[in-house]
């Protein structure tokens, strides 16, 4: 997220950009440099709208011309068997380009990595084909010489040069837009560590469509717009591969993820393109192709992260704002709801049972942690903790039983729902967004809580505050040591204020002296109100720390109670302790 | 929706016939994919390349002319192998391995991108390198067989494609015993199962990626070396094998080459019947449904199997 400062000089920058092109648009002397100074506007669009999904969310998409195709194909079918005029259709490809994003995430985002670019490579073709089948080969726009401007056929190449970067500039004010919003800050948060986001209250689902219908719309228009101005289109030049390679060539050459890179690939790799061929292609045919594709090779392996990226760094310009910690801190915001001790069962388990193929992983598990408790879950490896954890924050479905949460069922609700209700988590591998601050990690965390950014804002320093990390506040997460990151994952889900907090393994790999902070942070979060479940290893932490103990083993429950009276158990020591645990435990009690 | 069995049986042996040189082609895609977790767009370039370089040893310049017009093709199409082979070790020498493998790892993230773009600088250059060097008429590998067929009953079966189904089969057989039974084959799955546990096993990551990509677009070109003595090609035709190939890779499960084979001969067998049903030009849209389909259904495939920890 920038600073206002930023993003005024953002503003600024996308200014200075649109007057740089207007000015070029009335230097440029012949209408074929106007034609590819429209197309680099053109292309830029479409790779910005690519951005938005595959840049901020981190999904490559490698189908990006089904939308392409799709606005320009409504444009030229309006114009031809409606007798539409663009000026109206252009429009409303923002719609058709968001439909499709919407009819094609509902079951591609079934899918991650690999396997979602795959699918995504595969629609623009299937349409290529169908589009073939229907015969629609090679479609020419009318000539409308009685009303040119009412169908946008120009005289003066220069006003498609104006209407493109129209587009570009507003293409380039959403992309500023999300970057600068909680839809950006949750889509960062997907692209690093999606579960994570998930269990800290994002909605990862909802955040992606729009992600998706955003792109496609904006693709869309630009594809409407390119129509108009080439004319004439096929289904090879909209839904072609080479349409979808470019909106993802331009954006990686450029620089992923960044407002700016888009537009530098398009300004770059398209003249370069445009300009081979004019000057080779009769000699030679193809070798636009294979310049091409050595400058794309070069630069990858010169500036794999794109060059904007790479001048930043060179400029040194890369420095994070000014210290956010040295702002006056906010006061601790007094807890929403106060909790005394004691108030009933804040969460039930009742016969909780969810089988893998044929392991049954839990078996009639029956649980109940009163408000204001402190409880604990131990139990041999694969002993089924984690997944009881799963199934509770809803990453996982029970197959049978009942969860309920202050009185209400959660059983079967997505993880950012069940975040929502009130229950924070930590995981056994700590789930960072590695590249982001620790305060913008603790920030994802407290939107759930949150009014209004500066209310989230507020929310994470206190977190932060309350486990002692104040002073890393600015530090990358992806630098930090074991224990910081322990305390940054307890911050993030402290930061809504949750009334239950399930902590799976937050003492696991710490030294000693660290376990005793932790302790002491966990400790305190339950004095301030929150009920805390944990999972964990170390048995003679544990004994002294919860004030309840259940033991699993083999997904069963098989005994809890006092946690000295639980550890003496003849049931937990044969699963669990061996003989040398009796005699410690012995030996501190006395 | 009507079709009399004769067209069934016929529609069957073709699908079987043209979905073995597609097993084929799968299983170099599949060894690729499955131990480098790299998405290869230029293995349709690769394809294309094998057709060329069979071409030109059997009919272009004739250096297989003296083994005549039937054995002629076939030894063309396996000597395509180590040519393309030894293209595709220079081209990862020089160029992948700086994208992949254990020092990309690192830099997760924006390492997958720029493998992307490093495949699709690739697959322009050949392509249109091969625009250049073959022209762009489409041509094709002419032999006795490609026009002739054996009758069983009332199915036709070309006996090109006979030929290429046995060699295919031939070809698939080998790999496999290579990847199962040899050191370096099983080297090579190691590095593909988990890249850190190999190297610490002492085994040359690098090196087996190495392999693997020569390995996968050297028996991709065997196949298209099949290929183009039943059908006409140019240098653009790579591209339309890609989404075949991982179709057949992922229907067959990532990581499994036996997967990738039977994934490959189904999908041929998919494109051949849709005929029966649908008009001729929607046979490759048939394909990506199935390709949707089957990523959405059962995205682990076949013969794979999906593992995520929370």
């Amino acid at each position: 997220m920038r600073s206002p400062a930023e993003t005024r000089r953002q503003r600024w920058a996308i200014a200075a950009v649109a007057a740089a092109v207007l000015v070029l648009s009335f230097v440029l002397k012949s209408a074929y440099y106007e034609l590819i100074l429209t197309q680099v506007l053109l292309w830029a669009v479409l790779s910005l709208g690519w951005n938005v999904l595959c840049g901020y969310g981190g999904y490559s998409s490698f189908g990006h011309a089904v939308f392409w195709g799709l606005g320009a194909y409504t444009v030229a079918l309006a114009m031809i068997d409606l007798d539409l005029t663009p000026w109206v259709s252009i429009p409303c490809c923002a719609i058709v380009g968001a439909a499709a994003g919407a009819l094609i995430g509902f079951p591609t985002f079934r899918l991650r990595g690999h396997y979602f670019g795959l699918a995504m490579l595969a629609y623009p073709l299937a349409f290529l084909y169908v589009f073939q089948w229907l015969g629609y080969q090679e479609l020419a726009l009318p000539m409308r010489r009685d009303a040119p401007v009412l169908y946008m056929q120009f005289e003066d190449p220069r006003v498609y040069v104006v209407l493109a970067l129209g587009l570009m500039v507003v293409a380039l004010a959403i992309s500023l837009w999300v970057e600068n919003s909680r839809f950006g800050m949750a889509l960062t948060a997907i692209k690093q560590n999606e579960p994570a986001a998930e269990a800290a209250g994002i909605n990862t689902w909802k955040w992606k469509m729009l992600a998706l219908m955003l792109s496609g719309a904006m693709s869309a228009v630009a594809g409407g717009l390119y129509v108009v101005v080439l004319l004439v289109l096929t289904p090879d030049t909209v839904f072609g591969i080479l349409a979808s390679a470019q909106a993802l060539i331009l954006a990686l050459f450029g620089g992923v993820g960044s407002l700016w890179g888009p537009v530098i690939g398009a300004m770059v790799l398209v003249p370069l393109a445009e300009g081979l061929n004019a000057e080779l292609g009769n000699v030679l045919p193809g070798i636009q192709g294979v310049v091409y594709g050595v400058a794309i090779i070069v630069i990858i392996l010169a500036a794999p992260e794109g060059v904007y990226w790479r001048v930043l760094d060179r400029l040194g310009r890369n420095k994070r704002p000014a210290s956010p910690a040295a702002a006056p801190r906010a006061p601790v915001v007094p807890l929403p709801h106060p909790r005394a001790a004691a108030h009933g069962d804040l969460l039930v388990l009742k016969n909780i049972g969810i089988s893998f193929g044929g392991l049954r992983a839990l078996d009639e598990v029956e649980l109940a942690v009163p408000e204001g408790g402190l409880y604990g879950i131990i139990g041999p490896n694969g002993a089924g903790k984690t997944t009881l954890f799963n199934v509770v924050n809803g990453f996982l479905a029970p197959g049978s039983g009942t969860i309920e949460f202050a009185g209400a069922s959660i059983a079967g609700l997505r993880p950012s729902l069940v975040c929502r209700r009130g229950i924070g988590r930590t995981f056994q591998v700590v789930r960072a967004f590695a590249r982001m601050t620790v305060l913008e990690n603790v920030i994802v965390g407290a939107y759930v809580g949150a009014r209004d950014d500066p209310a989230a804002r507020n929310m994470a320093l206190a977190a932060l505050d309350r486990v002692g990390l104040s002073d890393r506040a600015d530090a990358i997460a992806g630098g930090l040591t074991t224990r910081e990151l322990r305390l940054m994952e307890l911050a993030r889900a402290l930061a809504p204020q949750p009334r239950l907090m399930l902590l799976d393994e937050t003492l696991a790999g710490l030294s000693h002296d660290d376990l005793d902070g932790i302790l002491g942070v966990i400790r305190q979060i339950r004095a301030d109100g929150t009920t805390v479940l944990i999972i964990e290893h170390t048995m003679q932490a544990m004994v002294n720390l919860v004030d309840h103990f259940t033991v699993l083993d083999h997904g069963r429950l098989i005994a809890e109670g006092n946690p000295n009276d639980v550890v003496r158990d003849p049931r937990v020591i044969e699963a669990y302790l061996g003989k040398k645990w009796v005699e410690r435990v012995a030996a501190t009690a006395n | 929706m009507s079709f009399s069995l004769v067209d069934f049986l016929q529609a069957l042996s073709a699908g079987i016939l043209v979905g073995s040189a597609y097993a084929l082609m799968c299983v170099g895609l599949g060894i690729i994919f499955g131990s480098m977790r790299v998405i290869n767009f230029a293995q349709g370039d690769f394809l294309m390349l094998g057709m060329y370089a069979a071409f030109y040893l059997t009919t272009g310049y004739g250096v297989l002319a003296f083994m005549g017009p039937y054995a002629g093709p076939i030894a063309g199409a396996f000597l395509a192998g180590p040519i393309v082979f030894a293209i595709g070790w220079l081209v990862h020498r020089f160029i992948v391995s700086r994208v992949t493998g254990a020092g990309a790892e690192a830099s997760a993230g924006s390492g997958a991108y720029g493998q992307i773009l490093v495949t699709l600088g690739l697959s322009l250059i050949l392509q249109n390198g091969g625009l250049i060097v073959f022209g762009s008429t489409p041509t094709a590998i002419r032999t006795p067989l490609s026009h002739s067929s054996w009758e069983i009953g009332e199915i036709l079966l070309n006996r090109a494609r006979c030929v290429s189904f046995v060699v295919a089969v031939i070809v698939a057989g080998v790999v496999y015993l290579f990847l199962g039974h040899t050191r370096r084959g099983k080297g090579l799955r190691a590095a593909a199962d988990n890249p850190q546990a190999a190297i610490y096993m002492g085994i040359d990551v690098d090196r087996a990626h190495r392999l693997a990509w020569s390995l996968g677009v050297g028996i991709t070109a065997v196949a298209g070396g099949l290929i183009a003595s039943n059908q006409s090609f140019q240098p653009y035709t790579g591209f339309d094998f890609v989404i075949v190939m991982y179709a057949g890779v992922v229907l067959g499960g990532l990581g499994s080459i036996l997967g990738a084979f039977w994934g490959g001969l189904l999908i041929g067998i998919v494109q051949q019947m849709s005929t029966l049903v649908f008009p001729y030009q929607l046979q490759n849209t048939c394909i990506f449904v199935v390709f949707l389909l089957i990523i959405f259904f059962r995205p682990q495939g076949m013969f794979g199997r999906l593992s995520e920890r929370t």
